[in-house]
């Protein structure tokens, strides 16, 4: 959460390990939340672990269903998003589509990755997203609206933004940390109906005299009412960081950091709702389809619920970057 | 006792040995796959450059010296032997071409000509993308040289015939700025 605290000056380097450290750690942490509702539906409903250590059955139906529904989603999903978004493949004889084309080219030679496919959005709306569960099944979606306004560099570093999302492996990420979050709002709303209805189990009644292992029963019940919210917020958090990410690494493929963050200031002026992006997919969006208000706010609060970084903050940090390559030079 | 310790102390040696010279060839040969990267692109600035000087030929006759040093330029590419000789001519090449393209944005008629602007775009992103190949040729050649370099594989690696690759520069602070040539479509 350095960013909230304090601006710091950072090489893309940095930039890059630090939110890796971060994702890991918010990627736990939702984990773990899941974990814990799930052991303590198996203690206090079902009793395990009361005589000897077993298979907890509800943990590991969570968790195996978190990795069966991800995987579900990032097979069937990217053609849904695309088809959803009405988007189209680009076409060759078009100069602009052309060009596009060209510059995705660009970008997957030098990110080593190979060439994701192009789609065209009939949006005048300036936005642009990726999608795939890896980079040999990527494609990335641009609609009409940011071919209109964007000269060829700055296009050229929204589409490494983009192409970092696929490299990153952040769609992913994100659909895998987004089936996590359905589970866990699942699996908590099941614990708290369960308790309810008064079905903890026998062996439980009777030890729950016991001062510690009530304080442990209020802190699971605490857990489970605030991780559906909670969940959430780590979600976003990560998406926040990747975000972040995705702009150093488009910095360091492009070498022209300038160019994307004034791509930047063009779509935050530009920025009105993209009606044909939902709101599920707006963590893979340069910026946020659902327009201004929320990306224009900065402080804590308003932060804390949004996909994106402030789009002051990103420009900030690509401004420096600039500076940092034109000294160098 | 001091058998097992000797003992230990010669496997592990060898594994470091084993993982070591793996992971160089695994290496060697992303190097070799970038350069080749970069030969296909510059082929294809080969192919494309004649359909561009044609195209231009006739509207730039006061221009000619321009064209003729890129025309002199390719050919002098073409006939490079060797990664030391391509590189020194590849280098002239992008300079003449830039020199081109900074020429032909200085005619508005030429930039808006419907023939011509296909082919700028091809050479753009042509040349856009022998950059880029070069970085990320760059990029793994640096990792593969350092890789070299450190201990204990710079012990036997010079024994398995591992030699460091060169790694393409910038020769002076002209080219680096290259004219920036913008190609968007509209203001």
């Amino acid at each position: 959460m350095a960013e909230f605290i304090q601006y710091e000056k950072r090489n893309v380097y940095d930039e890059q390990a630090h939110n890796r450290r971060m994702t890991w750690f918010i990627l736990s942490g939702i984990i773990l939340l899941l974990g814990s509702i799930g052991f303590g539906i198996d203690y206090y409903f079902l009793g395990v672990f009361e005589e000897r250590v077993d298979i907890p059955p509800v943990s590991t139906t969570a968790v195996v269903m978190s990795f069966a529904f991800a995987l579900g989603c990032l097979n069937g999903g990217s053609s849904i998003v695309l088809k959803t978004a009405g988007a189209t493949q680009a076409n060759n004889n078009d100069i602009q589509h052309q060009q596009l084309c060209n510059i995705v080219k660009e970008i997957a030679i030098a990110s080593g990755l190979p060439t994701p496919k192009v789609y065209i959005i009939p949006d005048d709306d300036p936005n642009a997203f990726a999608s795939g569960k890896d980079p040999s099944t990527s494609a990335i979606a641009v609609t009409r609206g940011l071919l209109t306004i964007l000269n060829r560099e700055e296009l050229q570093g929204v589409v490494a933004h983009e192409v970092s999302h696929i490299k990153y492996y952040d769609t992913r990420l994100m659909t895998t940390v987004a089936a996590f979050v359905g589970i866990i709002v699942l699996f908590s709303d099941l614990a708290l109906r369960g308790l309810r209805f008064g079905m903890l189990s026998k062996g439980n009644r009777s030890k729950s005299n016991n001062p510690l292992a009530a304080v442990l029963f209020v802190s699971w019940i605490l857990t489970m009412v605030f991780a559906p919210l909670l969940s959430r917020l780590m979600a976003m958090m990560i998406s926040r960081k990747r975000e972040f990410l995705a702009d150093a690494s488009a910095a360091e493929l492009t070498r022209n950091p300038l160019a994307l963050a004034s791509a930047l200031e063009k779509l935050e002026n530009a920025s009105e709702p993209t009606k044909t992006i939902k709101r599920g997919i707006a963590h893979l969006c340069v910026v946020d389809p659902m327009g201004k208000p929320i990306n224009e706010k900065e402080g804590f609060w308003a932060e804390l619920f949004a996909t994106h970084p402030p789009m002051k903050k990103r420009i900030q940090r690509l401004q420096s970057m600039g500076y940092q390559y034109t000294s160098q030079v | 006792m001091f058998f097992f310790i000797v003992l230990a102390i010669f496997i592990l040696i060898i594994a470091s040995a084993i993982i070591g010279y793996n992971s160089l060839i695994q290496l060697r040969n992303r190097v070799r796959n970038a350069w080749k990267q970069i030969d296909i692109q510059l082929k294809r600035r080969h192919d494309l450059i004649p359909n561009l000087v044609n195209a231009v030929k006739g509207q730039m006759e006061f221009e000619k010296g321009t064209l003729e040093s890129v025309i002199n330029a390719r050919a002098a590419a073409v006939g490079a032997k060797g990664i030391a000789d391509s590189m020194v001519k590849e280098d002239a090449l992008t300079s003449a071409l830039s020199k081109l393209f900074a020429v032909v944005e200085n005619y508005p008629t030429l930039k808006a000509n419907d023939s011509i602007q296909p082919l700028m775009e091809e050479l753009t992103t042509t040349e856009n993308q022998i950059t880029f190949a070069r970085q990320f040729y760059n990029d793994l050649t640096t990792t593969f040289n350092t890789k070299l370099e450190i201990f204990p594989n710079n012990l036997f690696a010079s024994s398995f015939g591992f030699k460091s690759f060169p790694l393409f520069q910038v020769k002076d602070a002209h080219e680096r700025e290259v004219p920036t040539v913008d190609l968007s479509l509209k203001k």
